[in-house]
């Protein structure tokens, strides 16, 4: 019986490793790649460098007023100026704060909601779902002693945000009725819900925001008259159930039949078994799926600026028009993009972190 | 106990796998260390050893699908390196079997084994559909040639995919833990049609657990443990009387 | 001997079958119940507002200008008319952005999993950048930002004497097809029915011989140089008419309008980083062991590709395709935004704001969208059960 001598270990040859290994299979690993990679730098070169020039190096951040923005660069001092419009549009300064706590109150509800492991999680929904929107609505808007303020006053990001969480808070629900309709063996059920989703993802969004602008108040006794942002969100929310609903459904085909028959076997009703066993798997599944259609959803709100509302890309527009600020449209629609860049890329991360967690990516 | 046939072969000198001093690292890490490794035409060689010790990228770099950074292999006189031409050669030489069969979805069985003879060695398609319905008969499953992989058990793909390499009528075979992913009711099918043709004379080089096989049919039993030959002997000597103690624990192990 | 057993009488409320009935006609009643009651509503504001209902306002005259149709068209036109204009030019920004767009997305998407790392990162710093911009600012920043900051005509950045870009458009040179030209197709066509019997040959060929022949090079030869001898043999009968400085505006050529050019930029970046995204999965949806097993039987790289990888990618691949095509085109109806006169701007815009027939045009313009929506999902469907993979 021999007792073995293990060999030791190596190390590489040289050639193979390290920066100069690394950039002769990543970059010149032959003439093509070698040529792609001198291109490629040359492509960088005539993009990058000038982009920070005008950006940075020559841009104006500190000022007040138009002198302020001598430079060939950027003005950022017109979006410094103008940044509060840019959040919350006309509404009073004064009453900022209102509209603060609300999102922070969503924000941290979603968060405790999304958490694992945090306690009595049903309360919470319970608390989002019915008790939160009376609250909102109340900072929003106004009474019970707090100063009352139009809705045509709401603007910039406050209304970007506000059109799609409201969007999405009567999108899911309508969406899981929907998604079961369409799945339902009663042949009328499912013909309405399938004419509906078809209908609304069918056609694009503008179309329908001209609908529900224009026809709305045609449809609907002469007496009752609909604010033009709720007209907004009621054509919002059609199509985006339509959309969730196509989500959820998936999530419905994905659960295995085994257990709808526990549930049956169970002797579980119908909405019994669908609210304790089936949904709250389904929905859990789909959720990256969801989060990308509330993302695209979020991209979506600037077209209610075509039927005249202020989301915050009007509002930027808008105030290119001043006379004391023209001329910085690049400035004002970098400073649109990059916001929605942060939140969109943001949420789509965080997505992509679910669905590894949740094992449901590119599964085949 | 070597069949009829290999005794007559292993008296032929000529040589079908030589490896001299070969390395091979995955970034930092040295995954075979001085492999020497000679086998002549007609041999059958089994390589067992803990997960992770390399047999898998050991076999997987005679058909240059993982490279080396150092040493030489040589196939049947013609030497694996860069040049495009020779790897050809070589893997026009050399069959392979997966543990995860990897049979073409989208095509019938038969049409997985006429691919490479129509489009590598370019022959017509009767003739190819003809050689490939003799090797599907050989794996006893011509029944099965028109049957989409999704169709079939993975017995029969595994079959499947041993009569697509041998179309090809390669002189060397190696096999990677082919009845790694199989139910245990289905290993004895593939087991058998792998005995058959070690009993034909094929050179094979074969990963695997299964003891029982080795006994049948291996000349020399193979022991790698952390990229390292450990043992090698034949396989009467290597079960009853292993000289390292690596190889008893992972005999003690295994058996 | 048993007695006969008596049928169990359950209520009608626990009968599965009844209930199910009972609950589809509450549904009808209610669905119905609701669209009489918008009916009744609608056409008693009509009435209030004085409005016709009917199509008949299709046939007035539109009284305004259009600055891109595709068909004559001028402000003696009907409302109809404005509808065909409107449809073409949509078609017109679809077309042309789905053809760019997939270009640009099949070579982010393979140039995503290129083993050049610089490549790699330049591709996927273009798609996560793009992807998270609403394409209305996309749109705005390239109509505002860059193509309304263009110089005047007199002062146009140019190529040459042929290609000027300013203020008013991308002034290219317009060819003109002189007689003779019509060969010159001719011979096209020829070419193109040739390669395809050139196919049908190649492929009997090596199924009875096994020899493979140079299709793909041979048809291009042939698409490029037959046309080409019959162009030269006529005289070369292809003149270009190119823009001319006259006043304060380029006169002649060809002229691509900013907002069409603005769209169709945005549209085309936009939607290409969903391609890119769909082409990239698609790929990585095949799993490795398929290209070593392709690679272990002697197949090459360019092979192993088009027998083994493709067909398996493409199945995955083509759906999600055209539901972004069809995105495309209902994305297309931001021009409105901008005054580029395609469906929605010129018949759901100007005309429905000129003639108040809300319902009739936008239930026309949606019917248009929701025809295509439905066309689309059927080749869908049936692509998907012809390539579906058979399973036990």
């Amino acid at each position: 019986m021999s007792v073995h001598v293990p060999h030791p270990d190596l190390p590489p040859p040289a050639a193979s490793v390290g920066a100069v290994g690394w950039a002769r299979s990543n970059l010149f690993s032959s003439w093509f790649n070698t040529l792609l990679t001198l291109a490629a730098l040359y492509l960088l070169y005539i993009t990058i460098p000038p982009l920070v020039k005008w950006a940075v190096i020559d841009a104006d951040f500190a000022g007040s007023t138009r002198d302020a923005c001598t430079g060939e660069g950027a003005c950022w001092v017109f979006i410094k100026v103008r940044f509060y419009q840019f959040m919350f549009g006309f509404y009073p300064p004064g009453e900022y704060w209102r509209a603060v706590c609300a999102f922070l109150l969503i924000g941290g509800l979603v968060v405790y909601l999304l958490v694992d492991g945090s306690p009595r999680k049903g309360w919470v929904v319970g608390f989002t779902v019915f008790v939160y929107p009376v609250i909102a609505f109340f900072l929003f808007y106004g009474g019970l002693g707090l100063e009352v303020i139009d809705t045509h006053k709401w603007g910039g990001l406050m209304l970007t945000l506000i059109i799609s969480t409201v969007g999405m808070f009567f999108a899911l629900p309508f969406g899981i009725i929907l998604a079961l309709g369409r799945q339902s063996s009663m042949p009328v059920a499912k013909s309405v819900c399938v004419v509906f989703i078809e209908l609304w993802r069918g056609v694009p969004l503008i179309t329908i925001l001209f609908m529900s602008s224009v026809m709305l108040p045609i449809f609907m006794p002469e007496q009752l008259e609909i604010d033009k942002l709720a007209r907004a969100l009621i054509g919002i929310v059609f199509f985006q159930s339509a959309y969730m609903a196509e989500v959820i459904r998936g999530g419905l085909q994905a659960m295995p039949k085994g257990q709808y028959e526990a549930a049956d076997a169970l002797g579980l009703g119908y909405w019994p078994a669908m609210f304790l066993i089936i949904l709250p798997q389904a929905l859990k599944t789909v959720i990256p799926g969801i989060v990308n259609t509330f993302i695209a959803l979020f991209k979506d709100t600037t077209l209610v600026l075509i039927i005249g509302l202020f989301d915050i890309l009007a509002i930027i527009q808008s105030a290119f028009t001043d006379p004391k600020w023209l001329g910085f449209s690049k400035e004002g629609y970098l400073f649109a993009a990059a916001v929605f860049w942060i939140f969109c890329f943001s949420m789509s991360r965080y997505s992509q972190h679910l669905e590894r967690k949740l094992h449901t990516g590119h599964a085949r | 106990m070597v069949s009829k046939a290999a005794e007559v072969r292993l008296a032929d000198s000529e040589i079908a796998i030589d490896i001299k001093s070969m390395h091979k690292w995955y970034g930092d890490f040295h995954v075979l260390k001085d492999i020497n490794l000679t086998i002549k035409r007609g041999e059958r060689i089994i390589i067992c050893g803990p997960s992770g010790c390399g047999k898998s990228t050991l076999i997987r770099c005679l058909n240059r699908l993982e490279e080396h950074q150092q040493g030489e292999i040589w196939i049947d006189g013609i030497e694996l390196n860069d040049d495009l031409k020779h790897i050809e050669k070589i893997r026009k030489d050399i069959g392979m079997v997966f543990q995860q069969f990897n049979l073409f979805p989208h095509l019938t069985a038969l049409e997985n084994c006429c691919l490479a003879l129509i489009w590598v060695l370019k022959q017509p398609r009767k003739e190819a559909e003809a050689t490939a319905m003799r090797y599907l008969e050989r794996v006893k499953i011509p029944e099965q040639a028109e049957k989409y992989p999704g169709q079939l058990s993975g017995g029969q793909q595994q079959r499947v995919a041993i009569a697509r390499s041998l179309c090809m009528n390669p002189k060397i075979m190696l096999f990677d833990e082919p009845t790694s992913a199989l139910d245990p009711e289905m290993i004895k099918e593939v087991l058998d049609v792998m005995v058959d043709l070690a009993n034909e004379g094929m050179t094979m080089l074969c990963v695997t657990h299964e003891m029982g096989f080795a006994k049948t049919v291996a000349d020399r039993v193979i022991f790698l443990d952390s990229g390292e030959i450990i043992e090698e002997n034949d396989p009467e000597n290597f079960f009853s009387n292993p000289q390292s103690d690596r190889t008893k624990l992972f005999l003690s192990q295994i058996l | 001997m048993a007695q006969p057993r008596k049928p169990s009488s359950t209520s009608w409320w626990n009968n599965a079958q009844y209930r199910a009935l009972f609950f589809q006609v509450l549904l009808v009643l209610g669905v119905g119940l609701f669209f009489l009651f918008i009916v009744k509503n609608t056409l008693h504001n009509l009435e209030q507002r004085g409005i016709a209902t009917g199509f008949d306002f299709l046939g007035q005259r539109a009284g305004f200008g259009i600055n891109q149709h595709l068909v004559p068209y001028s402000e003696d036109s009907t409302y109809g008319r404005t509808f065909i204009v409107g449809l073409l030019n949509t078609m017109l920004v679809s077309g042309l952005g789905i053809i760019f767009a997939t270009m640009l997305g099949v070579v982010a998407g393979v140039a995503r999993l290129s083993s050049n790392w610089i490549v790699r990162k330049i591709a996927t710093v273009y798609v996560e950048i793009f992807r998270n911009i609403p394409l209305l600012i996309q749109i705005f920043f390239w109509y505002f930002s860059v193509l309304r900051t263009l110089p005047s005509p007199k002062q146009s950045l140019h190529l040459g004497q042929s290609f000027f870009l300013n203020i008013r458009g991308v002034y290219l040179p317009q060819p003109i097809y002189e007689s003779g030209f019509g060969w010159v197709v001719l011979a096209l066509l020829a070419g193109i029915v040739f390669v395809i019997m050139l196919k049908i040959w190649a492929k009997r060929r090596q199924d009875q011989t096994g020899e493979q022949f140079p299709v793909l090079l041979v048809s291009l030869v042939v698409l490029f140089g037959l046309p080409g001898l019959v162009y030269f043999a006529m005289g070369a009968p292809l003149s270009w008419e190119l823009p001319e400085l006259k006043g304060f505006n380029y006169v002649g050529g060809m002229v691509v309008v900013p907002e069409l050019a603005a769209l169709l930029l945005a549209l085309t970046i936009y939607t290409g980083t969903f391609i890119a995204e769909i082409v990239r999965s698609g790929i990585l949806a095949v799993s490795h062991g398929q290209t070593e097993a392709a690679s272990a039987l002697g197949l090459r790289p360019g092979k192993v590709l088009q027998l083994v990888i493709f067909p398996q990618a493409m199945r995955v691949i083509i759906p999600q395709m055209t539901s972004q095509y069809l995105n495309l085109t209902k994305n297309s109806s931001l021009a409105t935004a901008i005054g580029y006169p395609d469906l929605v701007a010129v018949f759901a815009g100007t005309t429905l704001n000129q003639s108040g027939q809300a319902i009739e045009i936008i239930a026309m313009t949606m019917a248009v969208y929701l025809t295509l929506s439905l066309v689309i999902s059927m080749f869908m469907n049936w692509y998907n059960q012809r390539t579906l993979l058979r399973e036990r």
